[in-house]
């Protein structure tokens, strides 16, 4: 377990840099990772981000899938947010678990 | 008379029928299984037919033959599940009531899910090898090819069998390369995962052994369509990818009845104790193998490993006792790597794939993530052990949950 201070809080991540506790996520601290991630975040992420935290507190499985058809954003746009890897960064900058789909 | 009904009679579905048939007082107890398919497919066989080496007669045989006698097979369409009130619709129009329902419907492809693949070039230029037509097809299609570009697709995750695609490069090389003409073959493998497979060690072995056949990797690649004219893949971030050949893993979901029924999740896959494999809703259903939303591989040695435990917990259930065995997910695949070798995974929930030996510690006689001749028997002994064996519900030598003697932690 590592740990990261973000805005002079310290924060427990994984390796991977994913909050351990999404209870200490802020949006100031979201847009924090975002930064390192190389991304300034608009109101259009924090729909998305806002959509994913409920999703996953919830204890529900994200995909891409589910995300493109949440009626939030569709792939195409998700991609156009989070480029590259976009499930991948959203979680990390949403504060929530790395997502499990891979097996 | 007690009723359990079990929805669909592949894998998962023939084993639970033999087993609870075994272990229950016929007097008892009526057990009725439903498919609207008469064939059994060995599914793991799909892979070679492309190249040749088994045809259609190896891998079909009639679904009753492995049936117990004392069970009910009925040749029906279902409808729907009203789970609620336990009972199964047929399409006929027929009722059904339960006490217990299993539910083992497995995942199907889509190929309409992706634009473009269901077009004109499909069985033409473009092929699945998750199914007999498509593998037949592809079989013909390589016999008269004179070379180009061959891409291996996957559209999304979770797909049944995630190491298929990576056999079937690993064997389009050796195929190529034995008809004299690897050097007229360009392999190319897409994946929307960031390396080659879904766990770290297994991903740094498998890559150094694409690298090591020539075959070019491309990662985090999502697919959005293909386009037939061009005769490309597109990418959600923009990327193309060109082919001659295209070898496309569609999306993967479960069965259709499964959403009309209210059961699943946007998949069509049925939310699951992961430990107890009872549906997370309803205390009177069971979910064994791919239909299930369980975090391990979509896979017959799963649902091999995972029918011994629901046999346990739905026989202490019927006698009124909390369901107690737990499934650690364990998954075991062969690896086909060409050249008359092999590699071999075992792994579960916890444990990633390690190196060592299986399945007895230092005799083995198989090896673990790395491509032995012995493996590659293994896996072609497999197809008889499946018929013979498996599908009887009979135990193998090989223990249920996953053990770490013989595997050495890197």
């Amino acid at each position: 377990m590592a740990e990261k201070v973000y805005l002079g809080k310290t924060i427990s991540v994984t390796d991977e840099g994913y909050l351990t506790d999404a209870s200490q996520w802020t949006k100031e601290i979201a847009l924090e990772i975002a930064k390192e991630e190389g991304l300034t975040l608009t109101d259009k992420h924090f729909a998305v981000i806002d959509y994913i935290r409920e999703r996953v507190l919830k204890g529900e499985a994200l995909t891409i899938r589910s995300i493109g058809k949440s009626g939030v954003i569709d792939t195409k746009g998700f991609y156009e947010l989070f480029p590259g890897a976009p499930l991948k960064k959203a979680t990390k900058i949403a504060g929530v678990a790395k997502p499990v789909s891979c097996v | 008379m007690k009723k359990i009904v079990i929805l669909g009679a592949g894998t998962g579905g023939t084993i639970m029928a033999n087993r609870l048939f075994k272990n229950l007082p016929k007097k008892e107890w009526e057990i009725t299984i439903i498919d609207n398919d008469p064939i059994h497919y060995y599914q793991p066989g799909f892979l070679f037919i492309p190249f040749g080496t088994y045809k259609k007669s190896d891998v079909v045989k009639p679904k009753a033959k492995f049936l117990p006698k004392g069970v009910n097979f009925l040749l029906k369409k279902i409808d729907r599940v009203d789970a609620p009130n336990s009972k199964v619709y047929l399409e006929s129009g027929e009722e059904i009531g339960y006490d217990y329902l299993v539910i083992t419907t497995g995942t199907h492809i889509k190929p309409d899910e992706t634009p473009g693949l269901n077009d004109g070039l499909w069985r033409k230029k473009i092929f699945d090898i998750y199914s007999m037509d498509g593998s037949l097809a592809l079989h013909e299609f390589f016999k008269n090819w004179e070379g180009g570009t061959l891409v291996s697709s996957i559209a999304e995750m979770p797909f049944k069998c995630p190491v298929a695609p990576l056999e079937f490069v690993f064997l389009a090389d050796a195929y190529f390369t034995k008809r004299g003409m690897r050097d007229k073959v360009k392999i190319v493998y897409t994946t929307p995962l960031s390396g080659a497979f879904t766990k770290p060690k297994c991903t740094l072995v498998l890559g150094d052994l694409l690298k090591e056949k020539n075959i070019e990797v491309v990662t985090d690649f999502y697919v959005e369509r293909i386009d037939n004219e061009t005769q490309t893949v597109h990418s959600f971030d923009g990327r193309e990818v060109k082919f001659d050949v295209l070898s496309f893993v569609p999306v993967n979901m479960g069965a259709d009845y499964i959403a009309k029924s209210g059961l699943g999740d946007d998949m069509n896959y049925i939310p699951t104790n992961k430990h107890t494999l009872q549906s997370e809703k309803y205390e009177n259903v069971f979910v064994l193998g791919d239909t299930s939303n369980i975090p391990t591989s979509k896979a017959g040695a799963v649902v091999h490993f995972a029918s011994e435990i629901l046999t346990e917990n739905m026989l202490a259930i019927f006698k009124g006792e909390q369901p107690t065995a737990k499934f650690d997910g364990h998954a075991n695949c062969f690896i086909e790597t060409g050249f008359g070798k092999a590699a071999l995974i075992d792994f579960n929930y916890d444990v990633e794939p390690l190196p060592g030996v299986y399945p007895m510690p230092v005799i083995g006689p198989m090896s673990l993530l790395k491509p032995t001749r012995i493996n590659h028997f293994g896996k072609l002994a497999f197809r008889w052990i499946y018929w013979n064996l498996l599908l009887k519900g009979r135990d193998l030598p090989v223990s249920t949950h996953m053990s770490m003697k013989g595997k050495k932690n890197i």
